[in-house]
């Protein structure tokens, strides 16, 4: 007796396999393979044997190199160990890991916090769990894949409306039955474009609706906010937002997520959440890493100030060059470039990357509205010298990759 | 009351504008198979008929809205229920 033949399960991805093989065929480095060979700083790396600016790393406060952090990671994997080797309901659970989730507490002025292992798991943690069975989620149609597959795993029934429109998120919470839970969703900044979201008007109509808020700080930790809270802490909505979830592998500087909140039955949700509770915890030294980040990250004035400097110079120096910007000022630490099509945009990044310069390129479905993106991200420590060279290399990588710049008005 | 002729014939005037490969569109046409639109079109296009007869289609229904003729009478259904 012979098998019947065996179905390719991936023959699914040939049509991408195709698009990926026929841009790489036009002889530019692929925007999604780069291996960085050498880190020097949290704005310099080398790549291909040559020495690159970083503008694409979300780290936005610098900390992956502070000798403070190091130092704790250090100690902690001597006194601790490699890793954990288990979940943080059963042996995953160190005196490191509590202090971290204390330092979280503190960091946000919340009563509970939880430390998930990556960002991505804190989102499809908590949006899947806080909303079941005849709930209702209701994101913004920019949302991050994390959001979108929490949803995906809950059994909520799932609601989205335009990227920061309050009278459309209103519509379509008035269409909703008033007895039924609601959860909304948010994010300070959304990371394609790098806008930042109307929380005020967003959290008000959501509150008026009987809905319990979601934001999602993952882009805004550490530099929005009187405390480096975030956007909502900065925008006054404190008080009217339930839970807020964020990330170390950005401001922190490492790996792994969080959410806070004040809500008195919080602590249940480590006995509920999958994301949580059947995955390894944090290895010491990452949870350690980043428990001296987030206190220094607390009075990192100086920081803050320069990081939004250096954004304003890269906003503006772009600007001045004719080069088209997703927004009008600069809203956020994330600066995102407008281009024309696929195939300019992987001649630009390539260039960019020939000359020593890595941002992220972005396409859609990634991105909303089908738009093409060079995203840059800005440090504290990039100097003005750093991003003086970057402005340099984008007129120059514009000119070879033949895109047209814009006239300054 | 709205009735699925009219539904329908309102839903293929919605979806016209973003037929971009100009297939013919019947009741059994597949938004990502015949049409090729990606999700976030699909979601957006949801969006509008949600806004056309306000009311609530969640995006956990899209799974099973597969053709054109599944989407009429996923609407006229709803509308019924609305009364």
């Amino acid at each position: 007796m012979t098998n019947p033949p065996v179905l390719d399960l991936l023959a699914k991805y040939d049509p991408l396999i195709a698009e990926h093989a026929g841009l790489l065929s036009t002889g530019i480095r692929d925007p999604f393979g780069i291996v960085m060979e050498k880190v020097l700083s949290p704005t310099e790396a080398i790549i291909k044997g040559r020495h690159t600016i970083l503008l694409g790393t979300y780290n936005y406060m610098g900390m992956t190199f502070d000798a403070d952090v190091i130092e704790a990671g250090r100690q902690a994997l001597t006194d601790f160990g490699a890793g954990t080797t288990g979940s943080r309901v059963l042996n995953g659970t160190y005196q490191t890991h509590a202090a971290c989730e204390e330092a979280l507490k503190g960091f946000y002025g919340m009563s509970h916090a939880m430390a998930f292992s990556t960002g991505y798991q804190a989102n499809l943690g908590m949006v899947s769990t806080l909303a079941g069975k005849g709930d209702f989620i209701i994101l913004d149609a920019d949302s991050h894949a994390s959001i979108y597959d929490g949803c995906k795993m809950s059994n909520a029934d799932i609601v989205r409306f335009r990227h920061n429109d309050v009278a459309d998120l209103e519509k379509r919470l008035k269409r909703l039955p008033p007895e039924a839970g609601k959860l909304v969703v948010l994010e300070g900044v959304y990371s394609m474009l790098g806008d930042v979201a109307p929380l005020p008007e967003l959290v008000a109509v959501a509150k008026a609706h009987g809905a319990m808020v979601l934001v999602d700080e993952a882009h805004g930790m550490g530099f929005f906010g009187e405390h480096g809270r975030g956007v909502y802490e900065e925008q006054g909505v404190a008080d009217d937002v339930d839970f807020v979830v964020g990330t170390f592998s950005k401001s922190v500087g490492t790996v792994g997520g969080f959410c806070v909140s004040n809500h008195p039955k919080f602590e249940i949700l480590r006995l509920v959440c999958r994301p949580y509770t059947f995955t390894a915890s944090l290895p010491p030294a990452v949870i350690a890493c980043s428990t001296t980040s987030i206190r220094k990250l607390m009075t990192a004035h100086d920081k803050r100030a320069r990081l939004w400097e250096a954004t304003r110079r890269l906003h503006g120096g772009l600007k001045a060059r004719g080069f088209r910007l997703a927004t009008d000022t600069p809203e956020s630490a994330i600066v995102s470039v407008l281009m024309p099509d696929q195939e300019t945009t992987a001649l630009m990044w390539s260039t960019l990357i020939e000359l020593g310069v890595y941002v992220n390129m972005s396409r859609p479905p990634a991105t909303p509205a089908g738009v093409f993106l060079l995203r840059c991200s800005i440090c504290a420590l990039h100097s003005d010298e750093q991003i003086d060279i970057v402005l340099a290399k984008f007129e120059q990588a514009a000119q070879m990759a033949q895109l047209a710049l814009h006239e300054h008005a | 009351m709205t009735d699925r002729a009219t539904v329908y014939a309102r839903i293929i005037e919605l979806i016209e504008p973003l037929n971009t490969k100009k297939v013919a569109l019947t009741e059994a046409t597949s938004f990502a198979g015949d049409m090729e639109m990606d999700s976030l079109t699909v979601m957006d296009l949801v969006a509008s008929m949600e806004d056309e007869w306000d009311i609530m289609i969640p995006l956990n229904l899209l799974p099973d809205l597969e053709t054109i003729g599944q989407v009429a009478d996923a609407v006229a259904g709803l509308l019924a229920k609305k009364g």
